[in-house]
């Protein structure tokens, strides 16, 4: 399994995408295959604060459960509200149509603290 | 011995298998200090001797010739087509549909249930059941603190003291505190509660307003207002509800409730001494996840045939675990199949003649015994098929008559010491007319 | 008839050599299958304006005469449309559900291994006794003279559990068993309170074996979860638990045999070590059908346990409830027990026992319900709980004696170890030693060799007529097979089950895409559980409005 290059990976399988001070953020290919057919994604709510490694939201597949971790700290401002109708982008599509929300960047050297694509293909791997 | 069917060479057979001498050796890591010490239990018994005990002890509840006893629990007919159903070991002997593949009819009949219990209640989603009406009662209380992150409950004081007695134990695991709203019970008081002390009882930090229609006393509660004032500070609105009145009385999804819960025993389930019975639970599709317990959701195969499934899983504590919505595992699924095959078997004809003979026996033995000058209505209200009536040395008479082989409903006094002279009547469609005549007499009896 | 019974796994194919019966030939054509098949509309849709199955009296002139001088029921509170409830004939409806019973594996139809639910045959006198009038027709608010038979049977229940689990006193109203841990975590709740200890006692301790109520009992009530590690041989990890014991721990629960089918060899030092900390000592006991006359959990010195009466003491499971869950607790815990307590308030109780045991009523013996306990943790259900299971309950124990009784778990215990043997050869077992009442396999290596998981396996037994084991729990275990025969299932069963199991490993060798597609012999495939999920539709609608909104 391979993972887009221009994307940084927390351990707790959140990818995020930076353009600018604006982060898109999302669960990987790796956690969608792990969780199966996901039914149900409970987003933050527009205005959020989030904070690196903290929950803010849950993902359910039919048999599983589990805590969405921010990747990275700042202020969620827009969520996907496309995934209330369609959850299986998750499984489809996770790093594009089945991003989760945008935040505003709170602190960029968070980044420093997150795997690039190679290592995280090894740690799924 | 009773049950089992193995003989000594299975078990030689068995026990070679394995690989051991005897059965103490199945047994061995059990550590010796703890190992059982004997215990007194009486000798095995046959068919005949079983049925002879089980039917001594049947024998002596000494069942009453008349009862206008409810409060909680109602002496409706069963029709023998609904036991006819429920003892089918098919839908007896299974257990949660797990593997939907070869539990198509107990997924069905739950699908039915939850379709039934919302076309009754008005309600968008209906629960596959729960322990019983207060337990529903207790998880709505719960869900609507989820629902809107606050901490404190209110409860009108004319809501059944069963289901607030069940509802505090609940509320005390998280610590949630409950607020009571008094109702109007005041000699010559509506026996209500009034819009306006519920809407002063209500702020912000108050998840849900809980009202019953009708109440424990059989009056009929001003719904829609109460719900408004609930509504008014953001509070949810929790209706608990007498399932066969919904024939004639609004459903609850018409007046505003966010949540319904209800006792579905008087939906073909015998009152053995009380239980099982099924508890009803109705929300709106918006809350949906914040419900407790099972759902049954229909789909498809790989072929296109039609199906059942257990649904919205991850809710629940098998696979929540700590995080779930609570720790309710089984729902009432044979209960709540009776209830399915009852409002079946009655149709909406039937159910109504059902609330409408309720309601009129009730009537007709509150207008008896005021005629005779043996007893008033306490409460000024409209009433359903239930009525509170305020008899001098009320008791003492209700003693007397008990052994008459007659139950003058119950006494309000046990929950509400105010109301000393206060019982609280029921009638059901099984109430006559030669019912309402030997109460009367009774109660002239013991003047 | 049934449509699930002694089918052969593979219509089309050759008779199927697991198929013990030996009648796998004979049903082996597709039309048979389809002959079998039913599909059954929903009750709504056998629904025709005007028909009925049950008939009311009409109210006499004199009740609606009367009853018309008391107030009405106000307009502003009455319904509008009746409820679409179906209207049908009292055969359309017997078909009915009669066709949708043909749909169901049940006990009385096939074997039903479900491990972790104690399937096993429910007597039929116990059905004949709970529709005896004298306990149907009882109201629970009736004066207590009218009660004494209900009130007498449950003072009687409560004294036979007590005796099979050595506990001090007991509590029948818990409906369920996640019911009955509410009800026991609460107790020890409020015995921490009562000690001035409520405020410091916030952790709860369960092993990571534990059935999902355990940790969900725990945040019910107030308490913060700790996970428990098991060790290699299965058994709770003596050193981790007591590293996390301490001032903090209000409980261990713990669940024994274990969900791994496994004694806790160490049970005394681990009851010691919770007792010494101060903590709770809460016994799940869901597998008590293992080890009745062998260990009783209140002797041992456990504070509190829940009876699960669907799975011991064979009252029937009811496709899901209604079960019953009773609490036995030890002295300490007595005082918190829920309102009220059926008592013995008149009459010397020994000799009540002993006239009981004789079948005989003692006439100058007084029961009542004890309302005047000022500790009680309150009520956790309306009345005093689910009375038509403590009667089932009540007859198989009397039925069975105690040496019925001793014999029920030395032959549940005889009956898994025997699938444990006859099945190691085709199954990992991670866990090889002696079990209880039940066995947990792993489907690992199935998984890894063949690509067939434990979900294809369950799918192919339905196949064979049979109830799948549990799967995938416990969840310390890859793949899990968890298997409980329990003590009614014959030798022949057994061994045609490891036939058919052998048959199945056989064949992921052989044939995994067959595995795959199955079940093929079941009215209905394998179902879209994500679509049910994501888009759910829970209840029917009619026709005309199910067009409108989607």
């Amino acid at each position: 399994m391979s993972h887009p290059e221009d994307l940084r990976y927390s351990k707790e399988h959140e990818w995020v995408r930076v353009d600018g001070s604006t982060a898109t953020i999302g669960i990987t290919s790796f956690a969608a295959d792990e969780l199966g057919d996901i039914v149900f994604v409970e987003l933050p709510e527009v205005g959020a604060a989030l904070s690196q490694f903290a929950t803010f939201g849950v993902v359910e597949s039919v048999k599983a459960v589990s805590d969405l971790y921010a990747p990275i700290s700042g202020e969620v401002t827009e969520v996907n509200d496309a995934l209330g109708e369609h959850p299986e982008l998750l499984n489809s599509d996770a790093y594009g149509d089945g991003w989760i929300a945008r935040i505003q960047l709170a602190d960029g050297a968070e980044l420093d603290g997150l795997m690039d694509a190679a290592a995280y293909t090894q740690l799924t791997s | 011995m009773a049950y089992t069917p193995h003989t000594d060479p299975d078990r030689a057979a068995m026990l070679g298998a394995i690989g051991v001498t005897s059965i103490d050796d199945l047994f061995a890591d059990i550590p010796p200090r703890v190992r059982a010490s004997s215990w007194e239990l009486p000798p095995p018994l046959v068919e005949q001797e079983v049925r002879a005990e089980l039917s001594r002890l049947a024998n002596r509840n000494r069942l009453p010739e008349v009862s206008f006893l409810g409060y909680g629990a109602y002496r409706h007919l069963v029709p023998s087509v609904v036991a006819e159903v429920t003892g089918r070991a098919e839908f007896s002997t299974a257990y949660t549909p797990y593997q939907p593949e070869v539990s198509q009819g107990t997924l069905q009949s739950i699908y039915e249930f939850q379709s039934l219990i919302c076309e009754l209640t008005g309600m968008e989603v209906a629960t596959a059941s729960h322990y019983d009406g207060a337990t529903a009662t207790a998880e709505a209380a719960l869900m609507a603190c989820r629902l809107t992150h606050r901490d404190r409950v209110a409860v009108s004081t004319a809501v059944h003291p069963e289901v607030r007695r069940v509802l505090a134990t609940y509320c005390s695991g998280p610590g949630i505190e409950i607020v009571e709203v008094p109702a109007d019970l005041a000699e010559g008081g509506t026996g209500q509660t009034d819009p306006s002390r519920a809407a002063a009882a209500l702020d912000a930090s108050v998840a849900c307003l809980i009202a019953q229609q009708p109440n424990a006393f059989g009056v009929l509660e001003p719904m829609a207002e109460l719900g408004a004032a609930a509504h008014a500070a953001g509070a949810q609105f929790v209706a608990v509800v007498e399932p066969t009145s919904l024939a004639v009385l609004a459903p609850p999804g018409s007046y505003g409730a966010d949540i319904v819960a209800a006792e579905g025993q008087p939906l073909g389930i015998p009152m053995a001494f009380g239980g099982p019975w099924v508890g009803l639970m109705a929300a709106r599709l918006g809350s949906l996840r914040q419900m407790p317990g099972r759902l049954v959701g229909a789909t498809r195969d790989a072929a296109g045939r039609k199906g059942y499934v257990l649904t919205l899983q991850a809710r629940e504590q098998h696979i929540r675990r700590e995080k779930a919505a609570s720790n309710i595992c089984t729902n009432q699924a044979l209960c709540a199949l009776a209830a399915t095959a009852y409002l079946s078997a009655v149709g909406p004809a039937g159910l109504r003649e059902v609330a409408e003979l309720g309601m009129t026996q009730a009537r007709h033995a509150a207008a008896a015994i005021a005629a005779a000058g043996l007893g008033t209505r306490r409460f000024s209200a409209p009433y359903g098929a239930e009525v509170a009536i305020e008899v001098p040395d009320a008791a003492r008479r209700h003693a007397a008559l008990v052994e008459r082989g007659i139950v003058a409903g119950a006494l309000a006094g046990r929950d509400y010491p105010e109301l000393g002279d206060v019982i609280v009547l029921a009638a059901t469609e099984l109430t006559t007319d030669d019912h309402v005549r030997r109460l009367v007499a009774g109660l002239e009896a013991t003047r | 008839m049934s449509v699930v019974d002694e089918r052969p796994a593979h219509p089309a194919g050759a008779p199927d050599a697991a198929d013990a019966s030996g009648r796998g030939a004979a049903f082996a054509s597709p039309e048979a299958g389809e002959q079998l098949t039913i599909v059954e509309p929903l009750i709504f849709d056998r629904s025709r304006p005007g028909r009925r199955a049950v008939r009311f009296p009409r109210p006499s002139h004199a009740a609606r005469e009367a009853a018309a001088g008391e107030p009405a029921v106000p307009a502003s509170v009455q319904r509008g449309e009746a409820p679409r409830l179906p209207e049908v004939s009292e055969l359309d409806l017997l078909r009915h559900f009669n066709r949708l019973s043909h749909l169901n594996i049940a006990i009385e139809t096939a074997f039903y291994p479900l491990g972790s639910c104690t399937m096993k045959y429910n007597p039929k006198v116990n059905e004949w006794a709970a529709r005896l009038t004298g306990f149907t027709d009882s109201h629970p608010f009736d004066p207590e003279p009218m009660a004494q038979g209900s009130l007498e049977l449950q003072w009687l229940l409560g004294e036979l559990l007590l005796e099979i689990s050595g506990f001090s006193a007991i509590s029948l109203q818990p409906a369920a068993g996640a019911h009955g841990e509410l009800t026991g975590m609460l107790m020890a709740r409020a015995y921490h309170r009562a000690n001035g200890e409520g405020e410091q006692r916030t952790k709860v301790l369960v092993p990571d074996s534990s059935h999902g109520t355990n940790p969900a009992t725990a945040t019910m009530v107030g308490y913060t979860v700790v996970t428990i590690p098991s060790n290699e041989r299965g058994g709770i990890d003596l050193d981790a638990l007591r590293a996390a014991l301490g001032p903090d721990v209000a409980a261990l629960m713990i669940t024994n045999p274990s969900t791994l089918g496994i004694f806790e060899d160490q049970i005394d030092a681990v009851i010691t070590a919770v007792r010494e900390a101060g903590a709770i000592a809460y016994m799940d006991g869901a597998n008590l059908n293992a080890i009745m006359g062998r260990f009783r959990p209140g002797e041992a010195g456990f504070d509190v346990m829940h009876f699960n009466l669907h799975k011991t003491f064979s009252t029937p499971h009811g496709g899901g409830g209604p079960g019953s869950g009773p609490v036995g607790v030890s002295e300490r815990l007595a005082p918190f027990l829920p309102l009220p307590l059926p008592v013995l308030v008149a009459g010397d109780p020994d000799a009540v026992r002993r006239n009981a045991w004789a079948g005989r009523s003692t006439p100058d013996a007084r029961f009542a319900l004890d309302w005047d306990r000022p500790q009680s943790i309150g009520k956790v259900r309306s009345m005093f709980g689910n009375f038509g299971m403590h009667l089932r309950a009540y007859a198989y124990i009397r039925a069975n004696g105690g040496d019925g009784l001793r014999e029920v778990s030395e032959d549940a215990v005889l009956a898994a170890n025997y699938l444990r043997v006859r099945l190691t050869d085709a199954y990992d077992l991670p866990y090889d030693r002696i079990c209880k009442h039940e066995v947990v396999f792993s489907g690992r290596r199935q998984k890894r060799e063949h690509g067939v998981t434990t979900l294809d396996i369950a799918k192919a037994i339905l196949d064979h007529g049979i109830h799948p084991p549990t799967i995938y729990f416990p969840l310390i275990v890859e793949e899990a097979l968890m298997i409980e025969p329990t003590e009614t299932e014959s030798l022949e069963t057994l061994d045609r089950f490891v036939a058919v199991m052998h048959a199945i490993a056989e064949r992921a060798a052989s044939d995994p895409a067959a595995l795959k597609a199955a079940p093929v012999t079941t009215p209905v495939g394998r179902l879209d559980e994500a679509g049910a999920a994501r888009r759910p539709d829970l209840r029917w609608r009619p026709m005309v409005e199910a067009g409108r909104s989607p």
